[in-house]
């Protein structure tokens, strides 16, 4: 949509205005570009990238938040119960711990791939299916469009909240139609810990393929109608013309998308906060969860918390790189 | 009609571009009863917490959440109203998020302005900076931050507590500088479509950079800040997890997060719970009602690359 007018200007001419522009600059240009620059620069680096930095050095250290942090390594006797302990140089034990020792590390892992893999095969080519449905100009597509994308407003609270109704035991929606609502044949869909993931994934899904909807539609809109229009003179059927000619089009957007659904199943969190009332339930481990449980309470374990965020960094780096590079490509040439 | 345009179609002479009107063929129908079938179940939810939270508490214990209604009543929404500080969530709501709206397009507008508008050396990487801040998962943030909330001090009007932690202020400034990157990307993608000629004229009549970012460039961008504004102010108000970490006061959290106390005052009582949430759904869904195009714009400008 953006990228249909960009000004192209031959290298000669780019570079000749920009000195040109550079020398323009009065003194007092240069405080008000300094200003309109340095105070949203100086908001990112001091509350997103010192932070983010601050995770990866602090994972490296034991801390319980009392004190400060002693740059020695942390000795191995026991201290006295109850005396607050200086933060210390802990090297890669915290990531040992969390790998080996940690009871939620794993389940929190797989939970967070599970959420993934369902958003990948399921949430995903939904919302793709609902685009394309709905561009085709079915009759209703407006009516179908704007209901599907009721969800995408909620928040997630009170997604969480809504579809509690609906799973509730004794008087839910679901073991009612199912007649299973009697006190002896009950599923606890929130509660047992195999059915729960599963539970809230669909209600995640729910909301997800609305998203996915509308970025795949407005990706839709800015294909060439050129392209179909040659795909069905030399005689491709919808199946053919939309998998051969108008997907691979959509490369950029499917690449937006992934990196959507990626960053979404690893922020996952407000709906297990909400069904499990904020405390730890089983089966809901998740990453995202096990970073915030390591900062609130009594004992608050900062380099062991960071460790996980460390964690949650690096996996997230795979498509924030991706996104870049298709994002920049252009201009870095 | 229909069948006069698809003939010509699939004779392929002369397809129009988009073709609006198809055949009533098998595949058509199917993908109408698909549709009528994916919009209930996607309505249900909602309409089903609606239909619940309308009802006594006492008459859906004893019949179950799925029997017919014989008595429909406002009690539940009132009840939740009156019983909780709920005008006071709304308040936090507002008082975080028109402030955060409004400082993110200006900052964001500005550092779009500058990396779009001037030529200058880092352009590329400054875009780079903030558009990955805004990608990373806030659980990365958190730990750092709750610490830094804790550890910086505040002047008593800015925050009761005399600190950023458990802040309105401290909420601001967290929305403002985690959604900067999206906004950036966005604006200064907007910004490139913007001729050069109009800035040169401008320089050649002495404009000063301040005039050619205030004047000039901000009220060509007034449909992408627009929707930027439609969907920051749907974001924030939709926070739930900086309001729950860095705000530990359950009156000083806005609505969103408020929920999660509500859950807990209002335990046992689903209907009540689900008139508060939904209660809590308005301002969004009047957004929905009347800006959906701006949201849906919104969406489309981030997700297409300038």
């Amino acid at each position: 949509m953006v990228s249909t007018t960009e000004v192209k200007n031959p290298p000669a001419a780019t570079s000749r205005r920009r000195r040109r522009r550079v020398r323009t600059l009065t003194r007092r240009d240069r405080i008000v570009v300094a200003l309109l620059l340095g105070i949203p620069l100086l908001l990112d680096l001091a509350f997103v990238w010192f932070p983010a930095l601050a995770t990866v050095l602090l994972s490296f250290t034991k801390w319980t938040g009392v004190g400060g942090i002693h740059l020695k390594a942390c000795t191995s006797k026991g201290t006295l119960p109850g005396l607050p302990q200086p933060g210390c140089i802990f090297g890669v034990q915290n990531y040992n711990q969390a790998f080996t020792v940690y009871p939620d590390f794993w389940p929190a892992v797989r939970h967070n791939a599970i959420w993934l893999l369902v958003f990948i095969v399921f949430a995903t080519p939904l919302g793709m299916l609902f685009a394309v449905i709905i561009d085709r100009g079915i009759r209703g597509s407006r009516v179908y469009q704007s209901l599907l994308f009721l969800p995408v407003m909620l928040s997630l609270a009170l997604i969480g909240i809504i579809w509690e109704l609906i799973y509730a035991p004794n008087l839910g929606l679901l073991n009612t139609v199912l007649g299973r609502n009697g006190n002896n044949n009950l599923i606890n869909w929130l509660g047992d810990p195999h059915l729960n993931l599963w539970a809230i994934l669909v209600e995640a899904s729910w909301r997800q393929a609305g998203y996915v909807m509308v970025l795949y539609l407005a990706g839709l809109k800015a294909v060439d109608p050129a392209l179909r229009e040659a795909a069905i003179v030399d005689g491709a059927n919808a199946w053919q013309t939309f998998w051969r000619v108008v997907f691979p089009t959509l490369r950029p957007i499917n690449i937006v998308i992934l990196v959507v659904t990626v960053i979404e199943s690893l922020r996952a969190f407000d709906l297990v906060y909400i069904t499990s009332k904020g405390n730890p339930l089983r089966g809901l481990e998740l990453l995202s969860v096990s970073v915030t449980q390591n900062i609130v309470g009594e004992t608050q374990r900062i380099g062991f918390g960071s460790t996980l965020g460390v964690v949650l960094l690096v996996i997230s780096l795979v498509p924030i790189t991706a996104f870049l590079f298709q994002a920049f490509r252009k201009e870095d040439r | 009609m229909a069948i006069s345009t698809a003939t010509v179609i699939e004779s392929g002479i002369a397809a129009p571009p988009r073709p609006r009107r198809r055949p009533i063929s098998v595949g058509s129908v199917a993908a109408q009863i698909f549709m009528i079938v994916v919009c209930v179940l996607w309505i249900l939810p909602i309409a089903f917490a609606l239909y619940v939270s309308l009802r006594p508490e006492a008459e859906t214990n004893r019949l179950g959440y799925v029997s017919v209604a014989h008595h429909f009543t406002f009690r539940n929404f009132s009840d939740a109203w009156s019983q909780s500080d709920m005008w006071r969530f709304f308040l936090n709501s507002v008082r975080i998020t028109v402030p955060a709206v409004v400082i993110t397009l200006l900052l964001a507008s500005a550092v779009a302005f500058v990396v779009s508008r001037l030529s200058f050396k880092f352009n590329i990487p400054l875009l780079i900076l903030f558009t990955a801040g805004n990608l990373l998962p806030q659980q990365v943030l958190i730990t750092p931050l709750y610490r830094m909330y804790l550890a910086i001090h505040l002047p008593h009007f800015l925050s009761s507590s005399g600190l950023l932690y458990n802040s309105y202020a401290g909420l601001i400034v967290i929305n403002i500088s985690f959604q900067l990157g999206f906004c950036v990307f966005v604006l200064s993608n907007y910004m490139k479509t913007i001729p050069t000629e109009i800035d040169e004229a401008a320089i050649v009549d002495g404009a000063s950079v301040w005039t050619r970012y205030w004047r000039l460039t901000l009220p060509l961008c007034r449909p992408a800040m627009a929707a930027l504004a439609t969907l920051l102010t749907t974001w924030i108000y939709n926070d739930f997890f900086w309001a729950i970490t860095l705000i530990s006061t359950g009156n000083k959290r806005p609505i969103t997060s408020a929920l999660a106390n509500l859950q807990g005052q209002f335990v046992s009582n689903q209907n009540m719970i689900s008139a508060a949430a939904l209660m809590a759904a308005i301002p969004t869904l009047i957004v929905y009602v009347a800006l959906q195009k701006q949201f849906i714009a919104g969406l489309a400008l981030g997700s297409s690359k300038g």
